[in-house]
């Protein structure tokens, strides 16, 4: 019995591994970027398909807009330009590698569809609205939250300090 | 109703892509969206396993997970951009050593 649940699962499953495909197979780097807002589009409907809203929500605003307008905005600043390739990889990475990831990648599929397969998880199981997430947020993990406060501003003077001209400073002093 | 398991293999393959591509690119703006993309391979289990044992601090965790990452992507973005601007090169080949 097929729901339409697991069909739209399914659908954007597809687009999701399509992308993520794509991501790897292209060249250019705002091509890979354009490949990744698709994947975290997709998967904000899975998570709407799973009832949490509120990271649904905010991947989108978060992931799709903030992070990945940060890398467009890179890249285009860098004119970041076709990868280029370098001669002389390691074999053995190919021979060993490959084979090695398919089989674990097998091994993992084959245990998760043996040893989990009988559990399904019903659309909308657990509604995670921002009215059910927020006690949560505010009360058993205050701390946390704040801390990421904490974080997020470090990170910030990070990134301006890191990204701001070596001799700006100096130029400053002579003017 | 959709087995656990088809979430499970679906953030599986996201997260090895996301492997796959840290490991097989040269451009170190692309390596670093494989590290974005493995984040929300993991993040679709927390959602999943949030819905599959009733406990909501699973999508609470997702919450910090994106934070983290932010904080991340705007911290190795300016990295990269001070990268570029003493080597002149975005492929990670050329840079191999710490000091100039």
């Amino acid at each position: 019995m097929i729901s339409v649940h697991l069909i739209i699962f399914l659908i954007f499953g597809a687009v999701c591994v399509a992308g993520a495909i794509n991501l790897l197979a292209q060249t250019h780097p705002i091509n890979s970027a354009l490949s990744l807002v698709v994947v975290m589009g997709a998967l904000a409907v899975e998570y709407l398909l799973l009832g949490a809203e509120f990271v649904a929500a905010v991947q989108v605003i978060v992931y799709a807009g903030a992070i990945m307008v940060l890398f467009v905005f890179v890249i285009m600043l860098l004119n970041a330009g076709k990868e280029e390739r370098t001669k002389g990889g390691s074999y053995v990475a190919m021979i060993v590698g490959i084979p090695g990831m398919l089989a674990g990648s097998v091994l993992v599929a084959w245990v998760l569809l043996t040893h989990s397969g009988t559990n399904s998880v019903a659309a909308g199981a657990l509604p995670g609205s921002p009215t059910q997430l927020a006690p949560l947020l505010f009360h058993e993990f205050l701390l946390p939250f704040e801390v990421t406060s904490i974080l997020v501003l470090v990170a910030i003077m990070g990134a301006v300090v890191l990204a701001s001209h070596p001799n700006a400073d100096q130029k400053k002093e002579k003017a | 109703m959709v087995p656990l398991s088809y979430y499970l293999i679906l953030s599986g393959i996201l997260f090895a892509c996301g492997v796959t591509g840290f490991l097989i690119k040269r451009n170190i703006i692309t390596i670093f969206m494989s590290i974005e993309l493995m984040l929300n391979g993991v993040n679709l289990s927390f959602v999943a396993f949030a819905a599959q044992w009733h406990a909501l601090s699973g999508q609470v965790f997702v919450f910090f997970v994106m934070v983290v990452a932010a904080a991340e992507a705007a911290v190795g973005l300016a990295i990269i951009i001070a990268v570029y601007r003493t080597r002149e090169t975005l492929n990670v080949d050329q840079v191999n050593l710490l000091k100039l």
